[in-house]
């Protein structure tokens, strides 16, 4: 790792240190209904839906009704898309989208993956974007938070039958969390360059002709491939450029802070539109963790334990630091088959060195290896390189932080709740080695936990490894590979796992936009994400029913460093022991036969 | 105790469970353990597929087949024989404990009155309508209730009251508890229980016969287990699509074959936990007998493994069951020895406990010997329950003794005068934890006999163990506050409960429990049976009475209170075994993936050798090494299942770092070992 390297990510870490408590408290404030401003906007919206906000639900209920919310917006985004062309605002005159691609694209952004099959600047309307996008981006990140409240208040309460009113928490959390945080990094975006406006796309002329291979597509649409399985591409040259229009800031802020990572362009944050400067790239980095680890400040506050916060928040930074550590080491390492062809690959104060294909060179290795270790680690999935790019290991990680669950930070509040759920099966395990019937934060965890935990536990590595099968198995899944050899199995490994997880990064080079993968995908991801919800929900209701075991110095205290090397040890190992297999066929293949000289 | 211990692999024990483990090879049998379930299904399904091999249809060389098949087999029969081999345990102690009982004899009346002759039978022959006389000096033989006759009985050992309780026909007073004694006088009494239905023999009937249920714990754990075995059949089920995809991409070697597959599958799934899961369960039941404690069920003795308060009776737990003299304090004008001299005349005749230490006390100090009472022509006047005071009349003396305010009102009735002075002796005394006896000659008092509880050698050094334990000591006592306070400092308990009524004890463990502690005690007398009823955890007594058995879900044999925190201790190790087996299981898998994955790999990419880090010999005897050393691990870790881990009172913090990194760092560690040597002996042995 380079000297910038290292102060990236020590600068990186501080700030995001920093900011954790005040928000943490803040968000605290909000959930425990404390706030002193504001009650005017929110009584006014809660008479005008008719909503009793002192009406607490049991967790049958809360979930019913979040499923309901939910559900609603995958039918508001699948209809905007499909008649898009007669709405307003839509300049280019993009066409309805195909069914296919808008059930996908419902799922994935109302599921929080905000996985892309299609390309933003050349298939969605801007009232699309606005209206069905974002606005998923602020409910699927508000969905996130709720349910990790209300797992929450299952430690905090006892005796009790409610979780809270799901419809006074979502309102909350958008209206005070959300909203307020997007708009102040919104402007901040717009004032480094990234484009707001309804105008049509521009056409230029550059000054120089592009040449360039353009891949044959057959007749659906996907790459004709030569006997080893290449694509078969053309030459071709233009000297127009189009440039994409758009609301593209007010999108950008919360497609971060949500951890959505859906981005308008299809390039994403490697778009200069989206991320023009050295800082957005740091602040969008930034607002990723944001509060995922304000979140944890939250819980520890909540439950009347800070420590217990911190304990989460440090085996969350632990993990994180090493992941970064290593994806920018690998990717600084450069690739040995150049390093045999003469390449300089070395840093030097005009280059960044390493392994740059699929990197934007105004980031270079450090901030691009950083962002990419981010935005997978938390669930967020947008991307500023191409991680199919990297070097194998250097791309083994972004798959294996996903494959950890997205509890590293995680997703807005999807994070913290699978954590938590690790930290229950922890608990279980470390109780029991304790000769202490296993509890948390005071609450026994009985059969009924341990079968939801179970579930939430498995459901995601199931969707990956049988999705990943049925992939590689049928002739549709193999019809989207676009390189040969083990890096095809891994592009599919990688789908799976991030619709799964609910990341959405892509490792492209995976032609998804398919009825086959559309479909397969879309299942992955609404699976993957209330696969888990549903028991999270349910050992909400279940510990908010148990009685509050005193502490005493029998019990096992859950903060401190010795929890905190069992929570990491505990993630790691489930982790490894889904998909060391699956890994062997893939990166760690690919990375032997690199190395080797193959 | 003419017990019969075993040892652990007595050849008494293992040849029935060899049998008994091959008999569980039922499917019925198999089916209730999920996670061996799956082995059985893959030693069937390998074994068929050995037999294809053999026609010369197989997937892999049947040598293989053959050998992966059997260790798979082996696998389910180690399991099974370390479960026959506990219950064969458990079965063993529990006939024993039956032969386990006091040969007391009774003296059975002919007709029920005391003027009737008798014969002796053993207590055990007694059947309910019996009626029998108990003389003093003996113990009442069962349950009954008085019917002729009043006695007064030494009752310390099942109330925790030291002072005697007057036992007579009619009224309130006349039930009597088997174990207790008459120490004066005698009673006729007729039987109420059969002894071959208390509540004790009751207990050991369901431990040989009824099917052990799952404890909460170790249903939680199986779900966890469950669980794991289906996320292990999905990673390897999908491992033969991926196999598939990969030959077709590289074009080289065959796709993984069902054998490696099932070989993968039941190395990753936790087979070690779950073949002896049920194993530590009975195992546990076992070492709770052996310690001579029944319990009803397993829950009872996993909850106690929880306990966070602990409610003992003072008298006989942590105080010897009767007070003995300690010191004689004269009042003002009066040598101690004419005390010591009048104390010891008064209690020559009295046969209580704390009579005969009045005489021990007085001959240590002042050498005064026994003398003989018709000698001297004194009258013995008993203790009675109206006067509340014994003594002896001489010609020209009367002394009597008693408690502080029987004496005064004695003294103020013959027109003497109490002496301010002693009142506050009397206060300092109490103040002690002691009970002060006061002695009066005619209208003179004496001075004050000090009677002190003693608490039991050793007890202090187990209270602080206990509170090592994370777990709180309340001493309950019918005593006033200043004495209760006083003993409780001297045994070291954490807090104390004086003036103790039976509504006062439920309304304390209440009040624990609304606190969210798991609550403990131990209790014998019918008064205890509600707080009993209400304890999370509650140890009756062996020779308390029927109502306290009845209301705890434990029976102590021997009726040693202390036996409770050998209770906890087992309780801890139960689930301490289940999780270090747990934890070590999982961690095992890591080297197992390092030995099976570069193996069934390797055909396709032969750069995967890399990851063979143990450098086993091939990829056959590295796939049947794996599944062998899962196959032994399970017979070398049936000690571990049935002695159960060590429990020390450490702490949680030291416990769970200590046990992590011998059961989590030495499950990564040993397979390495283990496998590595396998495959030497393998291929020094040309197996494969």
């Amino acid at each position: 790792m380079t000297n910038h390297a290292w102060i990236l990510l020590g600068v990186y870490f501080l700030t995001l240190l920093l900011l954790s408590k005040p928000l943490g408290l803040y968000i605290a404030q909000v959930m425990e209904g404390r706030l002193k401003y504001g009650g005017v906007i929110e009584n006014t919206l809660y008479r005008f839906c008719g909503i009793k906000k002192d009406e607490e639900m049991g967790w049958l209920n809360f979930t019913l009704a979040l499923l309901f919310f939910n559900l609603l917006g995958v039918i508001a985004v699948y209809l905007l898309q499909r008649l898009q062309i007669s709405l307003p605002l839509n300049p280019q005159r993009f066409a309805n989208v195909s069914p296919d691609s808008s059930f996908n694209t419902a799922i994935s952004f109302v599921t929080n993956t905000n996985w892309q099959g299609y390309s933003g600047e050349s298939t969605m309307s801007y009232l699309t974007q606005m209206l069905g996008l974002a606005v998923q981006n602020f409910f699927s990140a508000a969905t996130g938070i709720v349910v990790v409240i209300a797992l929450i208040r299952g430690f905090v309460r006892h005796t009790a039958s409610t979780i809270g009113n799901v419809w006074v928490d979502l309102t909350r959390v958008t209206l005070y969390i959300l909203l307020p945080l997007s708009l102040v990094f919104s402007v901040f975006l717009v004032s480094q360059g990234v484009i707001q406006n309804f105008v049509a796309n521009k056409d230029i002329q550059t000054l120089e002709v592009t040449k360039y291979d353009n891949p044959k597509l057959d007749a659906s649409g996907q790459p004709i491939k030569d006997a080893k399985g290449n694509p078969v591409t053309e030459p071709a040259m233009t000297q127009t450029q189009t440039l994409p229009m758009g609301p593209v800031a007010s999108q950008e802020a919360i497609k971060m802070l949500g951890t959505n990572g859906g981005g308008f362009f299809n390039a994403n944050s490697a778009h200069p539109y989206e991320n023009p400067t050295p800082l957005t790239n740091f602040f969008q980095m930034l607002s990723i963790f944001l509060i995922p680890g304000a979140l944890c400040i939250t819980f520890g506050r909540m439950v009347g334990d800070p420590r217990q916060g911190w304990t989460i928040y440090a085996a969350m930074s632990l993990l994180f630091l090493a992941f970064a550590i290593g994806a920018m080491t690998f990717e600084q390492q450069g690739n040995p088959l150049l390093a045999s062809l003469g390449t300089d690959q070395s840093v030097t104060a005009m280059q960044a060195g390493g392994n740059m294909e699929g990197k934007e060179t105004r980031f270079g290795i450090a901030d691009s290896g950083l962002f990419a270790t981010i935005t997978t680690l938390a669930s967020c999935g947008a991307v500023n390189a191409m991680h199919d790019s990297f070097t194998p290991l250097g791309g083994m990680i972004p798959l294996a932080s996903m494959q950890l669950g997205e509890v590293v930070f995680g997703g807005v509040g999807s994070g913290l709740y699978g954590m938590l759920v690790f930290a229950i099966l922890a608990v279980f395990i470390a109780g029991l080695m304790i000769g202490r019937t296993p509890e948390y934060l005071g609450k026994k965890i009985e059969s009924f936990e341990m079968k939801m935990t179970s579930i939430a536990i498995l459901v995601t590595p199931l969707l990956v490894l049988i999705g990943t099968a049925i992939a590689v198995m049928t002739e549709a899944g193999r019809a989207g590979i676009a390189n040969p050899g083990a890096h095809g199995f891994s592009e599919i490994l990688y789908a799976l796992t991030s619709v799964a997880n609910n990341n959405g990064s892509a490792f492209a080079g995976l032609s998804a936009n398919t009825p086959f993968y559309n479909v397969l995908l879309a299942i992955g991801m609404w699976f993957g994400r209330f696969g888990v919800i549903v028991p999270v929900l349910a050992i909400a209701g279940a510990l908010a029913a148990k009685k509050r075991i005193s502490v005493t110095s029998g019990t096992m205290s859950t903060h401190g460093p010795l929890f905190v090397t069992l929570l990491i040890g505990e993630v790691i190992l489930v982790g490894l022991l889904n998909y060391v297999p699956a890994l062997a066929l893939g990166p760690v293949v690919e990375h032997l036969v690199l190395w080797t000289g193959h | 105790m003419s017990r019969k211990t075993f040892t652990l692999f007595d050849p008494e024990l293992v040849k029935p469970a060899i049998v008994e483990s091959f008999k569980k090879l039922s499917p019925h049998i198999q089916w209730r353990n999920p996670v061996m379930f799956v082995v059985y299904v893959g030693s069937i399904l390998t074994t068929i597929l050995w037999l294809q091999s053999m026609r010369g249809q197989g997937e892999a060389p049947s040598g293989f087949i053959l050998g992966i098949a059997v260790w798979l087999w082996f696998t389910v029969i180690f399991a099974n024989f370390a479960e026959a081999l506990a219950e064969g345990r458990s079965k063993a102690q529990a006939a024993s404990l039956r032969g386990l009982k006091k040969e007391t004899w009774a003296k059975k009346l002919h007709e029920p009155t005391s003027k009737a002759s008798w014969h002796s039978v053993p207590a055990i022959d007694l059947r309910k309508g019996d009626v029998v006389i108990v003389d003093a000096g003996e113990f009442i033989p069962a349950d009954g209730d008085v019917i002729e006759g009043v006695a007064s009985v030494d009752e310390s050992a099942i109330t925790g009251e030291s002072a005697p309780v007057i036992r007579e026909s009619g009224g309130d007073f006349s039930a009597v508890t088997g174990g207790t004694r008459v120490l004066s006088d005698w009673i006729v009494m007729r039987v109420s229980a059969n002894p071959g239905e208390t509540f004790v023999d009751r207990m050991i009937a369901m431990v040989e016969n009824a099917k052990r249920q799952k404890t909460p714990n170790e249903i939680a754990l199986t779900i966890l287990l469950v669980a794991l075995t289906i996320v292990f059949l999905g990673v390897t089920v999908t491992l033969l699509p991926y196999s598939l995809f990969s030959v077709s991409v590289s074009g080289n070697g065959t796709a993984v074959n069902m054998t490696t597959l099932i070989a993968l599958l039941v190395c990753l799934i936790p087979t070690t936990i779950a073949g002896l899961l049920s194993a530590i369960g009975v195992a546990g039941m076992s070492r709770m007998m052996q310690a001579n404690v029944i319990a009803t069920s397993g829950r009872a003795v996993e909850a106690a493994g929880d306990v966070d308060v602990l409610l003992l009776d003072k008298t006989g737990t942590i105080t010897l069951g009767n007070r003995q003299a300690a010191a004689f304090i004269p009042a003002k004008g009066v040598t101690e020895a004419t005390l010591a001299d009048a104390a010891q005349l008064s209690s020559l005749a009295d046969e209580t406990p704390e009579g005969r230490s009045i005489v021990v006390l007085a001959k240590q100090k002042f050498n005064i010997r026994e003398r003989d009472i018709q000698g001297l022509g004194a009258v013995f006047v008993h203790f009675s329950a109206h006067t509340r005071m014994s003594g002896v009349d001489l010609e020209d003396r009367q002394i009597r003794k008693g408690a502080a305010d029987s004496i005064r009102k004695h003294v103020e009735s013959l027109g003497g005068a109490f002496p301010k002075q002693l009142d506050q002796v009397v206060d300092d005394v109490a103040r002690r934890g002691s009970t002060p006896l006061l002695v009066s000659d005619g209208i003179t008092v004496l001075g004050v006999v000090e009677l002190k509880d003693i608490v039991k050698g050793g007890i202090k050094e187990r209270f602080a163990e206990l509170r090592r334990m994370g777990i709180k000591t309340i001493m309950v006592t019918g005593d006033n506050r200043l004495t209760a306070a006083a003993i409780a400092a001297e045994a070291g308990v954490d807090d104390f409960l004086a003036e103790a009524t039976p509504e006062a004890k439920l309304a304390l463990i209440r009040q624990h429990q609304s606190e969210g502690r798991l609550v403990a005690m131990t209790g014998d007398g019918t008064n205890d049976a509600p707080a009993l009823a209400q304890a999370d955890v509650a140890v009756a007594m062996n020779s308390g009475t029927q109502a306290a058995k009845e209301a705890g879900n434990m029976v102590d044999l021997d009726s040693n209170p202390t036996k409770l925190i050998e209770i906890v201790e087992t309780g801890k190790q139960m689930l301490m075994t289940r999780g270090s087996l747990t934890t070590f299981s999982i961690a095992n898998d890591v080297a197992k993936y390092f030995a099976i994955i570069p193996a069934a790999f390797v055909s396709t990419y032969p750069q995967l050798s890399a990851l063979n880090v143990m450098h086993l010999a091939s990829p056959a005897s590295a796939i049947l090494s794996a599944v062998i050393f899962n196959a032994l691990i399970i017979i070398f870790l049936i000690p571990l299942a049935l002695k159960g881990v060590p429990y020390r009172p450490l702490g949680a913090a030291i416990l769970l770092r200590r046990n992590l990194a011998i059961y989590g760092l030495g499950g990564v560690i040993v397979p390495f070992i283990g496998i590595k040597f396998i495959d030497m002996i393998l291929s020094v042995a040309r197996v494969v």
